[in-house]
């Protein structure tokens, strides 16, 4: 990788960020309908208090200076006050971060390993009857909301069966011992984060099995396996690692997909993460908080982005020469 | 007009090929398995969500008249039982597929307009149009979608308008970059290098050499687009952000889970309107999919 390239991608991705942050202040601060105007202007307050109001929200000042004010307090990590917690919004968000890391973590590892396996046994046996069940129960799979998912899993191992843990992360009362502790949180994650890997996965299996079906009829597939070699060894060994390239872009745009996943799940589950969190925060129109969450996420998707052109670009020898 | 007669005679071929080649394509959607299999699927949907509710029309004021008609299983009466207000689930399912059905439909039609606009501007230019578009084209197909939505509908209101309007706003950047890329190729072709040579106008071009030859593509496109659009009103209705006034498959699942349905075991209240919105969305995604494979050069209509 060249220092070059390196140079540019970065400048990229400060633009993005920057970029990024004026749409942020565009979407809640200037646009007609914004949550600080709408505040300001609605009849409950009297003049002064409006008044007041206004100069604390620094609506007094031309929109220019307000975006600056907005630009520095971003720089200096000042995301604004929850009106509901009456915290800070970067205190509120620290408690989820955490717990939606987990669920999301857990769910696109499983996500990604059962998409490739699935997917590369459908090429390996294209155009057979183990292909087109495989292809049209992803389609099925992918065809289901995230939220109608979990619910029809909290039918089938909570309300029926009473096998696993249907809301929230820990059960009231277990405290002791961190392996209890870990054990008893393990247990909740295993249906919301199921949910996800099953609505997910099928997006993997399908851009795998596509990718690789094309590969395999390649010339160098076709000289291994004149060589000698197993077909097996030329599947998993030769052509995935050529197949991988295209699954990898589609990772940088699934963050975004199992982040919107995560807050349909968090909210079927009651899993007190981001997703969550945003939920509450629509519905008690705590809008520091929604606008928090949403730069949070703008700017996960917009890092794992920049992350998987570098890999991309490693791993790629074709790009690399150029 | 010297410069239609011109091209005119050059464009006839072209233009002729292409018709042949979308004959050509549904042909090929109804001899694949999948395609097929989603153009009946389709058929039995819009058959229930357009007849149905003429036939069996829903009035939500109709509760039930005591205690004991709330979220009853089905019965001959309630054939798909009865909701926490003792409305009939069965009914309520027939009328909630128009709304979702109709903004996904908007909203789809906003998002191809936006899309494959952009697409075809900034691949028939190429040069410093192309760049900026595709900037911008990039910056939205990176912004998490869903988070996004969700942010808009909060901040605008809840109508059905609003929320075809939100989601075609937000669902264009793929299709764009689609045709953007397919469109660069064809203008290279020596055929409409040729009609431009005869001077030829940038949007008769457009319209008459370009178009037609991106539009499968389009339709392609457009299948799986609907179905994400489909998806994403029911989420947003799901989470409380729907048209309160409106009934869509999405509110009623919302109004299940916050009655607690769950925890009463009412599994008729969520599987009938799920089922619904699966049964739509994998409709359209079969036929995408399939036109998808029988289409998309990269596969090269090897499958």
């Amino acid at each position: 990788m060249t220092a070059r390239y390196l140079g540019r991608k970065v400048a990229t991705l400060a633009l993005t960020l920057y970029v990024t942050v004026s749409f942020n202040f565009l979407l809640f601060h200037v646009l007609p309908g914004n949550p600080v105007q709408m505040l300001a202007r609605s009849g409950h307050f009297s003049p002064a208090a409006r008044a007041e109001l206004i100069h604390l929200f620094g609506l007094d000042h031309p929109l220019f200076v307000q975006y600056l004010i907005y630009l520095r307090n971003m720089l200096h990590g000042n995301l604004g006050f929850s009106y509901v917690y009456r915290e800070p919004v970067t205190t509120v968000m620290g408690g989820a971060i955490g717990n939606t890391l987990v669920l999301v973590g857990t769910a696109t590892l499983v996500t990604i390993v059962v998409g490739v396996v699935f997917g590369v046994i459908a090429a390996s046996r294209a155009h057979s009857l183990t292909d087109a069940s495989i292809t049209v129960g992803s389609l099925g799979l992918w065809s289901m909301p995230d939220f109608f998912t979990g619910m029809i899993l909290i039918f089938l191992f909570g309300v029926w069966t009473h096998a696993l843990p249907v809301s929230g992360i820990v059960t009231s009362g277990v405290t002791e011992g961190l392996w209890t502790h870990t054990l008893d949180v393990g247990r909740h994650l295993i249906l919301p984060a199921l949910t996800l890997v099953l609505v997910n996965a099928a997006e993997f299996s399908l851009i795998t099995r596509n990718t690789l079906v094309d590969v395999l009829v390649e010339d160098y597939v076709v000289t291994a396996r004149a060589k000698g070699l197993s077909r097996r060894r030329v599947v998993w060994g030769h052509a995935l690692r050529n197949a991988m390239l295209p699954v990898m872009t589609a990772a940088g745009l699934y963050v975004g997909m199992i982040l919107g996943g995560a807050i349909q799940v968090e909210t079927v589950f009651s899993w007190p993460g981001m997703g969550l969190l945003i939920y509450n925060s629509v519905e008690q129109r705590d809008y520091p908080v929604l606008e928090g969450c949403f730069f949070l996420f703008a700017i996960a998707v917009i890092a794992t982005n920049f992350i998987s052109d570098l890999l991309y670009h490693l791993l790629d020898a074709r790009v690399r020469r150029t | 007009m010297s410069d239609d007669a011109l091209a005119g005679a050059p464009g006839a071929p072209l233009a002729l090929g292409a018709t042949r080649a979308r004959a050509g394509v549904w042909r090929r959607l109804w001899r694949d398995p999948m395609g097929r299999a989603g153009v009946y699927l389709l058929a039995v949907v819009l058959l229930v969500v357009l007849v149905g509710p003429l036939v069996f029309p829903f009035n939500a004021q109709d509760f039930g008249t005591s205690a004991s008609s709330i979220l009853q299983p089905p019965s001959a009466a309630h054939w798909m039982g009865t909701t926490e207000l003792g409305q009939d689930v069965f009914r309520e399912f027939l009328a909630g597929g128009r709304i979702s059905l109709y903004v996904g439909l908007s909203a789809t039609l906003i998002a191809m307009v936006l899309g494959a606009g952009l697409g075809l501007v900034s691949g028939y230019y190429a040069g410093w149009r192309d760049t900026v578009l595709m900037r911008i084209t990039d910056f939205f197909l990176v912004l998490p979608t869903l988070p996004l939505i969700i942010v808009l509908a909060a901040l605008f209101g809840q109508s059905v308008l609003v929320t075809s309007l939100v989601i075609g706003l937000t669902s264009w950047p793929q299709t764009a970059r689609i045709i953007r890329s397919q469109v660069l190729s064809l203008r290279e072709r020596p055929l409409v290098q040729r009609v431009r040579s005869l001077g030829a106008g940038d949007l008769r071009i457009m319209r008459v050499h370009i178009l037609p030859n991106v539009a499968p593509l389009i339709f392609a496109n457009l299948a799986l687009v609907l179905s994400g659009a489909i998806l994403a009103q029911a989420a947003l209705a799901f989470l409380g952000l729907g048209d309160p006034v409106q009934v869509s498959w999405g509110t009623t699942l919302h109004n299940a889970f916050n009655s607690g349905a769950m925890s009463s075991g009412a599994w008729w209240y969520v599987l009938t309107p799920g089922v619904g919105i699966v049964a739509m969305v994998l409709a359209f995604s079969l036929i995408g999919h399939s036109l998808d494979r029988v289409l998309n050069p990269l596969h090269g209509g090897r499958s």
